[in-house]
């Protein structure tokens, strides 16, 4: 018969020679393998006393942003909502009322916010979305947990910590990513500066 | 009057010995799950249980803890009696092989010689090897009384399994006696602590005992009674709480034993390796050379441990038919063939 192909593997079907036979040359050589792994590297993390390392790219859970005084920046504009490919954040606005300025950056706020973090993958459109800067993702994952409800993540769930009344939760939150972000503003800022001068 | 004259600290010290054996035993089949466990992991690159205690090493107890508090479950339709007859023969035939090795030399307390040895028979051997073969009742008794069609499978599968691996096992020995020419297990030591250890004269006669002690003990590449793919989990499926505890136990309580039945026979025993016992007891004291003596038995009995963890995971299951050609095609006659030559070479030797 005429080979169809050129990639046909002829399968060798010697008898075995004594040796194969006998097994017990191969059976040493797999032990000397797995015996070899005992002095292998383990891959392990062991979670809780070691954490992996996220690298600065690395998506995960969103936070809502606040400005240096500590106000909301989102202004409920629903950008966010509109740019999320998985229909996971929902978002109810309402209006500032006077005497309410040091809790909300701009004149709208949502007063509802909330991510369903099984809907989430964590693409990062709503945070390219965002004009207010008021979204972004952190560095830390969705923690497990035993009922559904509790991957709805509202907006208590989702707000960074207060930059003034609680400094340092606020800093460990930012992350390292928000925090370079924050120099290279900070940069751009000098620049576009100098720029005008 | 005569019979009055029962020496009570002969009693009271077996006694103590027997305690201590069985304790130390149970402490070591404890710490043999834990060891497979880790071991498993390292090979696999895991770390493996490392939660309990420092190290993990409270993981027996956490695992034994487990069982106790299990729901116990005697099927309606089982054979009551034999469904709790079942586990408790498969641990006391395990346990009971342990009354004739010798764990060491004897010690010299107030005046009295302690040797520690349970009994030394003059038919330990045989002994070992009747006791060894009761073992199968443990996994025949459970595999019928469970009332279960992959229990009984798995109960005959056991039984035809040991018996096949039994001879290969009874014929290796006979080339070992003849060596020797003692049953007793204190006399094969001693021969031992001043010639050569037997492995030298009986590498293939241990090659195949090691590979028929696998088979007794039911450890992989022979678990065929616990084949899980075909027969769920074999004699033991209908076992829970603790009777399924001592099962699993029984299985290391019989590695245990076979690998210190192995190291007495093939290694030495409480041999100490490259040193003469004698000259060392002048130097240290009788006592401390027993006391070094019984853990370089352990020493011995914990490489054997590893190596019995190491091959299972290493090798996979054998087929049934495959277990059945290399017990009785491929061993049995390379263990009369290792009888023969050992007895011309005796022969041979002797003129």
């Amino acid at each position: 018969m005429q080979a169809l192909t050129d990639k046909i593997k002829v399968v060798e079907r010697k008898p075995m020679t004594l040796g194969e036979r006998l097994y017990l040359p191969a059976i040493f050589k797999g032990m000397m393998i797995t015996f070899g792994h005992l002095f292998k590297k383990r891959p392990t993390i062991s979670y809780p006393e070691q954490k992996r390392y996220f690298p600065p790219v690395w998506r995960g859970l969103q936070i809502l942003n606040r400005d240096e005084e500590g106000r909301e920046r989102c202004t409920a504009c629903g950008l966010c909502a509109v740019a999320c490919p998985a229909e996971a954040i929902t978002m109810e606005a309402a209006e500032r009322m006077p005497g309410e300025e040091h809790l909300y950056k701009e004149e709208k706020y949502a007063a509802k916010y909330e991510i369903n973090m099984l809907r989430c993958i964590f693409c990062g459109l709503c945070e390219e979305a965002c004009p207010k800067d008021a979204i972004y993702l952190s560095q830390t994952f969705a923690p497990s947990n035993y009922h559904r409800k509790g991957f709805i993540y509202n907006k208590q769930d989702l707000l960074i910590p207060h930059p003034i009344e609680d400094p340092e939760r606020y800093k460990k939150a930012l992350g390292e990513r928000a925090a370079a972000k924050e120099l290279q503003a900070i940069d751009g800022e000098k620049e576009t500066g100098n720029q005008s001068n | 009057m005569d019979l009055m004259a029962i020496d009570i600290w002969f009693i009271v010290e077996k006694l103590a010995l027997v305690v201590v054996v069985v304790s130390v035993s149970l402490l070591i089949a404890m710490y043999s799950t834990y060891a497979e466990r880790k071991v498993a992991a390292y090979l696999q690159d895991r770390r493996g249980p490392n939660r309990a205690g420092p190290f993990g090493i409270l993981q027996p107890l956490a695992d034994g803890g487990k069982l106790f508090f299990k729901e116990e479950i005697i099927p309606l339709t089982s054979s009551k009696f034999l469904f709790i007859l079942g586990p408790s023969l498969a641990m006391i035939t395990a346990l009971m092989t342990s009354a004739v090795i010798p764990w060491g030399g004897t010690l010299n307390w107030f005046d009295r010689n302690i040797s520690l040895q349970v009994a030394d028979i003059n038919i330990g051997v045989l002994y070992i090897f009747g006791v060894i073969s009761l073992g199968v009742y443990g996994i025949m008794i459970g595999g019928w009384a469970s009332n279960n069609k992959f229990s009984l499978l798995a109960g005959i599968r056991g039984a035809s399994q040991m018996i096949s691996y039994e001879l290969a096992m009874g014929l290796t020995l006979i080339a070992l006696l003849m060596l020797t020419g003692s049953l007793k297990m204190s006399v094969i030591v001693e021969q031992q602590m001043t010639g050569p250890w037997n492995i030298v004269y009986q590498p293939l006669g241990f090659l195949i005992f090691f590979i028929c002690a696998l088979a007794e003990t039911n450890r992989t590449p022979f678990d065929l009674p616990e084949a899980e793919n075909e027969l769920n989990f074999g004699y033991h499926q209908e076992y829970s709480s603790m009777k399924l505890g001592f099962y699993l136990f029984a299985e290391y309580i019989a590695m245990f034993i076979s690998s210190a039945i192995m190291a007495t026979l093939y290694f030495g025993g409480y041999d100490i390796p490259f040193v003469n016992e004698i000259s060392l007891g002048e130097s240290i004291g009788h006592n401390w050379v027993t006391i070094l003596g019984g853990l370089s038995l352990l020493l011995k009995v914990a490489f054997f441990l590893f190596v019995f963890i190491w091959i299972r995971w290493t090798i996979p299951r054998f087929r049934y038919d495959q277990l059945m050609n290399l017990g009785w095609k491929k061993l049995i006659p390379l263990a009369l063939f290792n009888m023969v030559i050992t007895a011309v070479i005796i022969l041979w030797l002797n003129k």
